[in-house]
Parts: structure tokens; sequence; C-alpha cells
């Protein structure tokens, strides 16, 4: 059992573990690492000397790509968590991810014009959109356990189904779910942008609700990691990645296991429409946007493998938002550049353990 | 036998009949963006061309019209799909397309490989698409990005007093059109144009660009359009943005102003220039405007019809009156058809528009500052009236041509 705790932590069977022992291992790989963090560092907090913003523009810009590339990274790992979890467990690709989202998104926005309640909203979509991921565990993917291409083919269909449902529910228009007022505008952050000749110190102001939603996302992951590493039903679910046959021989109802983790994944997939609704906006076509952005990431973190999401989606969001400031014509090709490095160099994905 | 033979009599007569109503019939196609960024715009298009419709009562040149509707996403390759399956499937008898800059320039190129077949705009405003290398069976009725932009340099140059823009646009050559029609204007009166930034169609999110955003120019210029406008003024509020705007024609437009949301407070104020506005007192655009609100129930449509409704019921309504005139002739591979098109003048709600020697709009273009009607809702205001604009922006031929075609980086911000 070289794999235990595998698939979805990523943590491995060897003697040294945890962070230490993995510095241990890697002695050349944690000083780059380290390197990199103290650069980065020392950009955020320096004051940039002119020779610097002569390469890399004002300061401002760069601080704020780095936040937007974090925050947006935020977004993308609570789409892409629901997809690798459901991967990770149940081993079903489902391509209907994206629609789960839009339809969230839509809900909440719905939601928030009846009663103008914000955070209610999320409650709404997270029920309702578990109740449909719930559905189409127990109507479609059990069916065909294990026959991965036909659940492809049939999850591409379903998803075109309920864009046209959505469609017709909605319509073709582009709904953005307001923003609360005790969320709207920006912040003054403790980052020193510049220091005037007068001694006035400029600050960053920051989008209150992007960094309200980072640190949202930041919290959903860390529970995430508690609720797998700590809790009896995480055990579980970590005892089925490894081996499902053992799990169910040893008297677990393994289908209901598999029924609340899937509504669970479609839950997080319709909580990150209302972030996206919120601070992007909802239309027609962002299934797919989301679902594309949710393989890149996890493709590039390593398939069912949550911490890898999480890395996978800094690296998507940084990659977007510095490629559309410093290089804005080939921004797009960024992300599925580093995509192509990572199938070309790690095909199994940065973090995966196969 | 007789009885056969009466049958066989029957149906031939039927077939006979059947034939003489398909000759009635006039199939026109239509494409619209009713899908991506640009949806909104597609919709409102729509409307206009309904409204065209209605006022003919769906009949031109005494034929009755069949409609076929297709959708695009503002992509040139999804344009050219849907007029090849307008011209080659449908078998269509003309064709109103399209809606987008880029997708303009891409049927162009497609009705030069189709001479049997008339191609008129439906609302693309690219200058390319009729400047260079223009097709003889392609019209357009709306003027291009730059004609749309005429009178807005020297108004925020001499009566708001900016020295100094950064345009936010963008990536296609619509909005290249648009800023190039600024900076002929803004720039040829010692204005100066310090950083374009130009982000991909469709793009989510601005945050960075926002931050980017210099602070020491007197205004931002805005030209982006349908989602991507909302999205971009939803995240400047967020971030706290507060510049003055200059907006583009589809800115600072009902598919805009009309949006859900607070984002779209930030134009209160925006100065802009377009083919339509709002509140013009003309009663010809006072009539359409009411023949709008007649149409369709309020939640159903905009305040005020759009730039793209008004473009979309031009275009129907040069195609109609054509027809007319010819009585629906249009034998002899379109000739009478397109000889009479080139030679009308429209009496259209936004002013008389004509054809120049390449097909192309001559028309009447406003400037506007966004303000708060009555009911509440935002409307572009008339502050100044510019007619007869054409497409080299009155300048001679030669020296038009010498500004180069508007790109990314063309024209040069400077004095001409």
């Amino acid at each position: 059992m070289a794999e235990t705790g595998g698939q979805v932590w990523g943590g491995s069977g060897e003697p040294t573990r945890g962070p230490l022992g993995w510095i241990e291992r890697r002695p050349l790989a944690a000083l780059l690492i380290a390197l990199a963090v103290a650069l980065l560092l020392w950009l955020v907090l320096a004051d940039w000397p002119e020779e610097l913003e002569r390469w890399l523009g004002r300061k401002r810009v760069f601080v704020s790509a780095l936040l937007n590339g974090i925050t947006l990274g935020g977004l993308y790992f609570l789409v892409a968590t629901g997809f690798t979890l459901i991967f990770g467990l149940m081993r079903n690709v489902n391509l209907a991810h994206g629609s789960l989202y839009l339809f969230g998104g839509y809900l909440a926005y719905t939601t928030v014009q009846a009663t103008g309640l914000w955070l209610l909203s999320y409650l709404v979509a997270f029920v309702l959109v578990a109740i449909v991921g719930l559905l189409l565990q127990v109507l479609v993917f059990r069916h065909m356990e294990g026959q991965e291409l036909r659940q492809t083919l049939v999850t591409i269909g379903l998803s075109i189904v309920f864009a046209d449902l959505m469609l017709w529910v909605w319509g073709g228009d582009f709904y953005q779910i307001p923003t609360p007022e005790w969320l709207a505008g920006p912040i003054d952050t403790p980052i020193v942008l510049d220091v005037r000749s007068n001694g006035e110190v400029v600050y960053l102001r920051y989008p209150r609700v992007r960094l309200v939603i980072f640190l949202a996302s930041v919290v959903i992951g860390v529970l995430l990691w508690l609720a797998i590493n700590k809790t009896k039903v995480g055990m579980l679910i970590r005892a089925g990645v490894d081996d499902r046959e053992m799990l169910a021989a040893s008297g677990v109802p393994i289908q209901l296991l598999f029924a609340l983790v899937f509504a669970f994944g479609a839950g997080l997939a319709g909580m990150a429409g209302v972030v996206g609704g919120t601070f992007q906006s909802l239309s027609p076509g962002e299934d797919t946007r989301f679902l594309l952005a949710s393989l890149v990431v996890v493709i590039v973190g390593g398939l069912g493998s949550i911490p890898g999401a999480a890395l996978g989606a800094l690296l998507i969001g940084l990659a977007e938002q510095f490629g559309s400031v410093y290089l804005p014509t080939y921004a797009i090709v960024f992300s599925f550049l580093i995509m192509v490095l990572v199938l070309a160099f790690r095909p199994q994905g940065l973090l995966s353990v196969r | 036998m007789k009885k056969m033979l009466l049958a066989a009599t029957a149906l031939a007569s039927l077939a006979l009949v059947a034939a003489a109503e398909a000759a009635e019939k006039l199939k026109i196609g239509v494409t619209a963006t009713l899908e991506g960024t640009y949806t909104v715009l597609g919709e409102d298009g729509m409307r206009g061309f309904e409204l065209a419709l209605r006022k003919w009562n769906r009949k031109a040149g005494g034929k009755d019209l069949e409609i076929v509707v297709v959708s695009t996403d503002t992509t040139p390759d999804s344009a050219v799909r849907a007029v090849r399956k307008l011209v080659e499937q449908d078998k269509v008898d003309l064709v109103i397309s399209p809606l987008s800059g880029s997708e303009g320039i891409a049927v162009r190129d497609y009705a030069h490989t189709q001479p049997q077949m008339t191609f008129v705009n439906a609302a693309s405003g690219a200058m390319e698409t009729t400047f260079v290398n223009p097709a003889p069976n392609f019209f357009r009725w709306n003027m291009d990005g730059a004609q749309w932009q005429a009178g807005l340099g020297d108004y925020i140059y001499n009566n708001k007093g900016y020295r100094k823009l950064a345009t936010v646009g963008e990536d296609y050559s619509f909005v290249y059109t648009q800023v190039f029609g600024l900076a002929v204007e803004f720039c040829g009166l010692g204005g100066q144009i310090t950083q374009r930034f130009w982000v991909p169609l469709g793009t989510k999110d601005f945050a960075s660009i926002i931050a980017a955003l210099p602070d020491d120019v007197d205004a931002i210029y805005l030209g982006l359009g349908g989602a991507d406008a909302v999205n971009f003024l939803n995240q400047y509020a967020q971030a706290g943005g507060n510049a003055k705007i200059v907006g583009g024609s589809i800115m600072v437009d009902q598919t805009v102003l009309s949006s859900k949301g607070r984002a779209k407070e930030i134009l209160k104020g925006a100065v802009a220039a377009s083919g339509v506005a709002d509140t013009w007192e003309d009663p010809r655009w006072q009539a359409f405007v009411k023949a709008y609100r007649d149409a369709f129930p309020p939640d159903k449509r905009f305040a005020s019809p759009s730039l793209l409704a008004v473009n979309y019921y031009n275009s129907a309504s040069a195609v109609f009156t054509t027809l007319d005139l010819i009585n629906g002739d249009l034998s002899d591979g379109h000739k009478k058809f397109r000889e009479t098109m080139a030679k009308l003048e429209l009496d259209a709600p936004n002013g008389k528009i004509r054809l120049d020697q390449n097909r192309q709009a001559i028309g009447t273009n406003f400037v506007t500052e966004v303000i708060e009607d009555a009911q509440g809702n935002l409307v572009s205001k008339v502050v100044k009236v510019v007619e007869n604009v054409n497409q080299t922006l009155g300048l001679p031929l030669d020296k038009f041509k010498a500004l180069g075609l508007p790109s990314r980086t063309n024209p040069e911000c400077k004095k001409y």
C-alpha cells in the first residue's frame, strides 16, 4: 500500500513525512522555493528602485496583478476542487461540472433579486446544486460505474442540455450578482506603493470583495483538509480512494459515500458560481469556460489531488493576470502553455503521487 | 383511369400553385450575435429588425418576406459559417449581416466569392470593411467606428478641457476604428493619448488592467461593449475607481446603460459619441422611440432603442425600400436592386443617410453626455450634432489614406 492517504491528499507513504521530511529529501528544490518566496516578499514590501520600475512598470501594477492572480486562483480552486474530489474518489469525469457552476450562479442571482440577501444565496446555491449533483450521481453515474468513455460522453451531452435549459430560463443576458453594501468599494491595504517627496505614503487600495472571497476560499480549503484528514467520513473517503472494493467489503455503505461526495463537490461548484457571479459575471458560455479552467487546473495540479488543485489554481490565476498586464497579446496562451509544459515533463500533474 | 387522371391533374395544379406561391416569397437571411459577449447587442438589433418587418407588414416589393435568422458570437469564423449557411444551404435571396466589426471584414471577403448575392451590413463598424478592397455586392447603411466618434475629440478638448487620455478597448477591428476616429480629432487639436490598453473580447477579469490605468490623465476612454463593458464597470467600482470617463459608441449605449446592477452608475456624466442619442428632439427619432416602446413590453426592451436596434432597423428599411422601388425584381444578378440601393437616400430615425462610392454610409453623428432622466434611467443627452460625416472624416482621400489603417498603435497621436 504505497499510496496510503493517496490520491486525494497527495501524501505519500515514505518514512519521513510532513514539510521537514520533504526539505530533507529535496534540499535544492526547497532552497529555490524559499528564494522565490523571499524575492516575492521583497517585491511586495520594498520601495522599488527606479531600475526595477523601468523593467516591471509601476509597483502598483505588479502588486495588483499578484493579488488579482491569487484571488482569481481562489475562485478557480473552488470550482476545481469539487471536480477533483469527485474524480479522486469515484473516477467519474464529470464534464457537466461547468453547468453546475453556472446553475449555482443563476440560482444565487435569482435569490438575491428576490430577497436581497447575499449570504443566503450561498446556502441556496450550495443546497440546490448539491441536490442536482446527487441526482446526477444516482440517476446517471451509478449506472455506468467504471465506464469512463460512456460517462464522458453522457456528461458532455448533459452539459449541452443544461446549457439550453438555462438559456431557456435565464436567457442570453449577462447577470451580475450585486455586491452587498458592506463589501462594495476598495479597502486600504498596508502595502506601501510609494513614498512621495513630501513624505506622504501611498498605500495600495484593493477591492474589498476580492479579498473577502479569497479568504473564504482559503477557509474552505482548510476546512476540507481538516474534514478529510481528521474526521471519520474523511477517513472513509481516503480509504475509498485507495481501495473501493476493500472498503465496500468491510461493510461501509459505499454508494451512500459516493452520493454524498458527489453532492458536496457539486455544491462547491454551485458556491463557486456565486463567487464568480459576484466579481465577474454570469452568461451562457461561462459553463464551458469554467469547465475548461477546472480541467486545466486539475491537469496542472494532478487529477484527484486537492493540494494539486490549489497549486494549479494559483498558477493559472497568476499566469492569466500577469499575462494580461505584461503581455496582453499572448495572455490567453499562458495557461495552456503551463498545461503543455506540465504534460510534457510531469504528465501526472505537479502534486500527484501516481 | 379517369380517376387517376383527375388525381394527377389535381396534383399537378397543386404543384403549380405551390410553385407560384414560392415565387411570391422572398427569403431574407439575417445574422446577429445572439450568443457570447455581445448577446444583448444582438437581441436589441433583432428588435430593430422586427420593427422594420412590422412597419412593412412582412411584405416588400409585393412579396411575402420569409426570414431566416442565424446566431453568431462575434468571431469572424462564426459569421462566415452563418452567412455560408444562409447563402448555400437556405438559399436566401438577400443577406443582412453581420453585427460586429471583425465579422464584417470576414463577410465582405466572403461576399467577394459570391458575386450573385447581395449583402447588406447589419451593424458592423470596422473601417476596412468598406474602405479596403470593397466588395461591389456589399452595402453598409451605418457609419463606421471612426465616423461614430466624429465631434468627440473636439468636444472633450475644447469644452471639457481634457488634454491627456488613456484608452481601454477590446482587441479587435471595431475598437481600433473607434480609437482611430478619436485620435485623429483629439490628437489633431493637440491632445495626447498616453497609453492604449487592449483586452481580448470576452475578458472577465479586468482587475489588473484597472490597476494599471495611469493616474496622470484627465480621463479614461472606454471602448468596450456588452458583457465586457458591464464587467469592467463593476470591477472598476469595486476597485474604487473615480476617473472621468469618455465612452465609445457601444460603451455609452442602452445595451450598457440599461444593464442591471449599480456598475453603470460610473457612467453618469460620461461623454461619448455615437450614431444615436437617446434624447434627440428630432420628430423622426421620437417617433421611432415611441414605436420601439410600443412594440415590446418594458421588461423585454431597453428604456430607449440602442445603436444596434437603429442599425438593424435602418439596414432592413434600406432593403425593403429598395425592394418596393423595384417591385421585388431581383433578376439579372440583383442588377436593379444594387443600382437602386446605391442611389437611395434613407430618411432614418437618426438622420438622413446616403452612400458613398464604396457603398458606405454618410450620416449624422451625436456627441452626448450621460444623465439620469425623470424615470431614473440613464440616457445619453445630445450636446452636439455633427452632420454629413463621411468615411474620410472630412479629410481629402489621399491625406486620409496617409494615416494608415486602424490598429493597436495606429494612428500615432500627433497633429496631422
